[in-house]
């Protein structure tokens, strides 16, 4: 299939290896910042990444002004979830029954543990020894493809991105696009490596169709389909999945078997509401007016069998947390990513967490406040995240609000706990305030370059520090406003 | 306790307490585009699909031998074109694996997002739409309605198994964001618009190979 020129084919000497992740230490912290030195330290993947992921904000935007009524679908699709996640023991028992009267099995898993017994369960009692997939997040935080892999059950992501991933062994860096940390070279030599594809071709088209032709005998083969789901729509009792591939629906219509695996809180009430959330997932996800695929499940195809495992996890704990249950009205658009400066610039994987970006640093803390503890301090709390959100939820005061949790829970390092001291007793004094503020504004302008980027400042590395006004505003204003109080 | 009580008992006393009704939602159709139609054509061909209009006076068939010029195997699930595989015929899905071109009717389009709504109904077989390498979609122009909105008031929503908005073909951007179409699904969507029941096709008749009938 490849029919390079030996001009086409990359100069292997100047192939960039591909940063890894954040390193696992069972549960100690994750030093997400010591990963991102990583990524910051491969110029051309952090390029890229920061890029690709810009330009998804961008076309966002482009969506977002040519919709007038978009400040109108936010405010209702934040109020249709906080709805239904203050009523959402109604709607998941209507959920239930009108699944049940559509032929669907319902099950309810407390856990992860739980999930993957009746996953396995559902998929011995059919004698099911391979299953394809389409991409789940849910999945991925219950570690599914480990528990059915040690049970002998074959499992093949059907996404693109979530197979690059599984070939290589790594998890998703991004909820939408779980490979977009990779570059393209990166991506021929996983494939060239499991899939046999030509290892000096880095084409995308032509590793998109090695995938393609790789996967397909192992779609039509399959005993058994998976998917997540995007929303559960109470009254009609439908299962709504977006993708983009049109891999859901092969994972679906295909086997006999249709499993689908979802968190509880992807309940909406009815069709009306849906339509808030298909019109506003892929505008803020990828800037597309919709995604190619929005398919509506609601019971097996003739002959066939179709279960849904409904899923707490933690989500029903989460939804008593009075600062942070409105996490649980995420769509998982990934919007909030695209946006973040840290995010852009670290990659997904160095959050070492299923969830990466500003919503996973509220999220990842509700499974594992110590492992995660250093999460919520990945943030400059500029707000971005909060604006671009679909369903408004104040992700930069939850960021804060954490922190001060992990604070008192003293689940931060000493270092940063006497820093926030040393600030507090500057803060609490107007006068050492000011000069502080004055010197250090002379010391920005006038200090050598070694003496400003180094180790012991954070906001140094890897940018360029803002030039400092010549003026305090405290001095422009005894100035301009004559020290009038 | 079964795991379905515990849940439910756990989310029971974690309730927020909050007063939020559920809000009516508009169908934000007051300001329509003034042609449905063009505004249909646009989305459609932004999603990487492609509308094709034949001429009302001319041969409507014609048009359609145009696209299935180099198609080894035709499947259709419409009476208005024959195929060499018949649907009815088709107990596996699996048998559908080597499809060219499928040829189906969409229920309903969408001005909005450029997208045809496809039933379990409107497809016969539902792998129909993603195992061929190329799919056609006969749209009646009467069909297309404003937005999503007005999509969801439909039944098929209520009624159908399964139903599906395509909008575009099945595409990929998970490499470098480099747009690929035919990722995992079909490779190109052409939707025709033939209103239902054209008297012309109407005369040809379901399960005729297509050679014979164009």
């Amino acid at each position: 299939m490849s029919n390079l020129t030996p001009d086409d084919r990359p100069d292997k000497s100047k192939i960039e290896p591909q940063p890894r992740g954040a390193r696992h230490k069972g549960s100690k912290p994750v030093d997400q910042a010591e990963a991102a030195e990583r990524f910051l330290a491969a110029p051309r993947h952090q390029k890229q990444h920061d890029n690709r992921l810009w330009t998804l904000r961008q076309r966002r935007d482009d969506q977002m002004w040519s919709m007038p009524e978009w400040e109108q679908m936010r405010t209702l699709a934040s109020e249709i979830k906080e709805h239904t996640l203050s009523h959402l023991d109604t709607y998941l028992e209507m959920f239930e029954t009108n699944a049940k009267a559509n032929g669907v099995v319902v099950h309810w898993a407390k856990d992860a543990a739980e999930h993957n017994r009746i996953v396995l369960g559902v998929l011995e009692r059919r004698g099911a020894k391979t299953l394809i997939k389409s991409k789940s997040m849910l999945t991925e935080e219950c570690g599914l493809r480990t528990d059915l892999g040690k049970a002998g059950v074959k499992v093949t992501e059907t996404d693109l991105g979530e197979r690059i991933q599984q070939l290589d062994g790594e998890d998703p860096s991004h909820v939408v696009v779980p490979a977009v940390h990779k570059l393209r070279t990166d991506v021929a030599k996983v494939f060239a490596a499991t899939i046999g594809s030509d290892p000096d071709d880095d084409d995308p088209a032509h590793l998109a169709a090695a995938q393609r032709d790789a996967t397909r005998p192992l779609i039509l083969n399959a005993d058994a389909g998976m998917t997540g789901a995007n929303f559960l729509v109470a009254e009609t009792g439908a299962v709504v999945v977006c993708t983009n591939e049109g891999n859901a629906d092969l994972c679906a219509n295909i086997p006999d078997l249709h499993i689908v695996s979802v968190g509880i809180e992807k309940l909406i009430p009815r069709s009306e509401d849906l339509a808030v959330f298909v019109r506003m997932l892929s505008r803020s996800a990828l800037g597309s007016p919709i995604t190619q695929y929005t398919s509506h499940f609601r019971g097996p195809r003739q002959g066939g069998e179709m279960h849904v495992v409904l899923v707490d996890n933690g989500r029903s704990e989460r939804l008593g947390m009075e600062e942070f249950w409105t996490s649980l009205k995420c769509i998982r658009c990934g919007a909030c990513m695209n946006t973040c400066p840290v995010y852009r610039r670290s990659g997904g994987l160095s959050y070492g967490a299923t969830y990466s970006g500003p919503i996973g640093l509220i999220i990842d803390p509700t499974f594992n406040a110590r492992k995660y503890s250093n999460l919520p301090f990945a943030s400059t709390l500029n707000g971005s995240c909060t604006n671009v959100c679909p369903v408004k939820i104040n992700i930069h005061e939850q960021i804060y609000a954490w922190r001060k949790v992990l604070v008192r829970k003293h689940e931060t390092p000493f270092v940063k706990r006497a820093a926030m001291k040393a600030a507090g007793a500057v803060l609490a004094r107007p006068a050492i305030y000011r000069a502080t503020v004055e010197r250090t504004n002379e010391a920005l302008a006038s200090l050598p370059r070694f003496a400003i980027y180094n180790g012991l400042n954070a906001w140094g590395k890897s940018r360029e520090m803002p030039h400092a006004s010549a003026e305090t505003f405290h001095q422009w204003y005894i100035k301009n406003r004559g020290g009038k109080r | 306790m079964s795991s379905r009580d515990a849940i439910l008992a756990s989310i029971r006393s974690n309730l927020p307490k909050l007063d939020r009704p559920l809000p009516a939602v508009p169908k934000f159709a007051d300001d329509p585009p003034a042609n449905l139609v063009e505004a249909f054509g646009k989305t459609l061909t932004h999603m990487g699909g492609r509308m094709v209009t034949p001429d009302p006076a001319g041969d409507i068939r014609a048009c359609i031998r145009g696209l299935l010029e180099h198609s080894q195997l035709v499947c259709s699930a419409t009476p208005e074109i024959g195929g060499e595989l018949d649907l009815a015929a088709v107990a596996d899905p699996r048998a559908l694996a080597d499809v060219d071109h499928a040829v189906v009717r969409a229920s309903c389009g969408v001005a909005e997002t450029g997208s045809v709504l496809l039933t379990d109904q409107d497809l016969q077989v539902n792998a129909l739409a993603y195992l061929a390498q190329h799919l056609i979609v006969l749209l009646d122009p009467a069909d297309i309605v404003v937005n999503i909105h007005s999509a969801y008031a439909r039944p098929e929503f209520r009624e159908r198994r399964y139903a599906v908005f395509h909008s575009g073909p099945s595409a990929t951007a998970d490499i470098e964001g480099v747009l690929i179409l035919g990722a995992q699904g079909v490779r190109s969507l052409s939707v025709l618009l033939v209103p239902r029941n054209s008297a012309e096709l109407d005369q040809a008749q379901s399960g005729r190979p297509v050679q014979g009938l164009v």
